[in-house]
């Protein structure tokens, strides 16, 4: 008992570690590949490759001046950020990172916890982290930050809806709500990518909007509204609402990965599998779930510094004209081919 | 863990949504502002669900539980209707408070 | 004591004193965020009663969908300010014996009722999504059918409200 629980101990503060650390490392990639894509050099002076960037940042946000609008209510201001950050952690929790790490005769699965309703927990927990913007927004007492806090509430709630259709036929065709299930089914077959493809194409059009990246950033979008819901946020706890952001893209990242592109699972894992010990094969599987989800990060940047922002009845039109009656066809094609192909 | 349940009599339950229930009686009849009240109209139903989802869990009986979905579905369509008509309402009088609504028309 | 019953007492009182403080705190914006802490002790309540599947449904409908109207709608009326009048104290005190008397006869209904210890946990698993499922799409599958019309009809409902008017 006294291991199981040092194990989760372990694995909770390692998957803690971990975000915090790539998301620290998101802001750096994002500066270098915004350079990149501008022909320019980027941050190069602090350390090898500008490799201490984050942490130098990371130093100054907690050096600033921290205000407080003396209007505002206090509590209702440091509440947000903090929500923001605590919805943003607490994904991580149901995403399985690898297969069984076996010692002794003891099986510790790389995975906080598997409850088997993981997809409902995930949009539990995201349906709840519009709470942070929408509690700092108000609490600023600034009408930018009200409009954005509006905007992004009203963004999240539309998304939602055509991001639970998309995952409704997904689940028509994997028949479980767990995610370790899920990536377990795509080892040695097709990843769900092929059976969904529409439907995979929704979700990360919805992760997009959810996590407030651009093309959809416009509850902070800085040439409409100075800085949105965190205009009159300063020192750390700017820093928080700009962390969550970065850990919500991390996790979305990987929920995407789980979901749709194999999880875990290594490329033919079925043909490698049987000549690799199992901790070995887990640890590979890390690294390729890590690779996988690196790149998804990478998916989100480049496609920041490469779409123009939309207006807000664009935003509006896209979800609710478009992308929800897209996802009800999606749910209707995948029943009428799982009842022909005699799958039901 | 599973079987956590057992030690919690029944009467508890009954008696935390009766109270949850009275509160929000009391919200109702106590508040002005018509989205207090119908927050409150919410926690009554939420307490009646509590109930049900006791009830069902002490008999061993789905049905309550499916009940608590019907009562979801009912109670979200309520508040996307109530809450149109109440944007309607301050529309034109500028307020939400109910005593501005004792008139037929304006 | 058990363990449970520790859990059930705290998170009942976290419900209480929260929905007691939505009905007398003045403001608004806080009462919304005093009814999602009671919904979130409400859901909690789930849990205990091992109906996890509701407990998720709970907050993602409850706390994820309508108490953000709930909230955009007062942010976009701008209701933050305690505007409401101070009301006269007669309403009041009334307002206060009829919920206190209404709390006193339903206590007193339910403490004098002969009330068999049900057997508990009779069939722990009532609360998984399976059973769930197969009891709401074969026993209940006209009153869900009825249902998701009332939702059009509400939405199309919500959405004819809530235009501008047309001359």
């Amino acid at each position: 008992m006294e291991i199981f629980i040092l194990y989760k101990a372990i694995l909770v503060l390692v998957v803690f570690a971990i975000s915090l650390g790539v998301a620290a490392y998101s802001t750096y990639g994002e500066r270098k590949v915004a350079a990149f894509m501008q022909d320019r050099v980027g941050p190069d002076r602090a350390g090898p490759f500008g490799m201490l960037q984050p942490l130098a940042d990371g130093l100054k946000m907690f050096m600033k001046e921290e205000i407080i609008p003396t209007v505002s209510n206090k509590f209702l201001f440091v509440l947000g950020p903090s929500l923001a950050m605590l919805t943003a952690l607490m994904t991580g929790v149901v995403i399985p990172w690898g297969g069984d790490i076996t010692i002794g005769n003891m099986v510790f699965p790389l995975q906080i916890t598997d409850i088997n309703i993981g997809i409902l927990y995930i949009f539990g927990v995201v349906s709840f982290g519009v709470y942070g913007i929408m509690i700092g927004g108000w609490a600023s007492n600034n009408k930018y930050s009200m409009l954005g806090a509006l905007r992004a509430s009203s963004q999240m709630i539309s998304y939602e809806i055509a991001m639970g259709l998309a995952i409704v036929a997904l689940v028509m065709t994997t028949g479980t709500l767990s995610l370790r299930e899920i990536v377990t089914q795509q080892s040695g077959n097709w990843v769900n990518f092929i059976y969904q493809p529409l439907g995979c194409l929704i979700f990360i059009i919805c992760a997009f909007a959810e996590t407030n990246r651009a093309p959809f950033d416009l509850p902070e979008c800085e040439t409409e509204l100075v800085g949105g819901y965190h205009t009159e946020y300063s020192s750390m706890k700017l820093g928080f609402y700009l962390f969550a952001e970065y850990i919500n893209m991390f996790i979305s990242s990987a929920i995407i990965m789980s979901l749709y592109f194999g999880g875990y699972n290594l490329p033919f894992q079925n043909y490698i599998a049987p000549y690799i010990d199992g901790n070995i094969l887990s640890i590979l599987q890390f690294g390729c779930f890590f690779t996988k989800v690196l790149f998804g990060i990478f998916f989100f940047m480049w496609i920041r510094w490469t779409i123009p922002r939309f207006r807000y009845d664009q935003l509006m039109n896209l979800g609710w004209k478009v992308l929800i009656p897209l996802a009800i066809f999606n749910i209707l094609i995948t029943g009428v081919l799982m009842y022909a192909l005699g799958k039901v | 863990m599973k079987e956590v349940i057992i030690g919690i009599p029944i009467q508890w339950y009954i008696f935390l949504s009766i109270a949850l229930f009275c509160i929000g009686v009391l919200g109702v009849l106590f508040r002005r502002n018509a989205i207090v009240i119908f927050m409150c109209i919410e926690l009554m139903l939420n307490a009646v669900n509590l109930l049900m989802v006791a009830f069902s869990r002490y008999l061993g009986d789905t049905g309550g539980q499916v009940f608590v979905f019907f009562v979801m579905v009912v109670a979200a369509a309520e508040v996307s209707v109530g809450l149109a008509i109440l944007m309607m309402i301050y529309r034109n009088t500028k307020s939400t408070d109910i005593d501005t609504l004792n008139r037929l028309k304006w | 004591m058990l363990l449970s019953q520790y859990i059930f007492l705290f998170l009942s009182f976290v419900a209480i004193i929260s929905a007691l403080m939505l009905v007398l705190d003045k403001n608004p914006v806080h009462s919304v965020l005093y009814l999602i802490i009671t919904f979130f002790a409400i859901a909690g309540h789930y849990l205990l009663l091992n109906a996890q599947f509701l407990a998720v449904v709970h907050i993602i409908v409850y706390a994820g969908a309508i108490m953000v109207l709930f909230l955009y709608v007062i942010m976009m009326l701008n209701l933050n300010k305690d505007i409401e009048p101070h009301k006269k104290n007669i309403p009041k005190v009334a307002a206060a014996v009829a919920a206190g008397l209404l709390l006193l006869s339903l206590t007193a209904l339910v403490n004098g009722a002969e009330v068999n210890m049900l057997p508990a946990a009779r069939n722990s698993n009532i609360g998984l999504m399976d059973n769930l499922g197969k009891t709401l799409f074969k026993e209940y599958m006209l009153p869900f059918e009825i249902s998701s019309i009332l939702f059009l009809s509400a939405m199309v409902g919500a959405v004819f409200l809530s235009k501008k008017e047309i001359h």
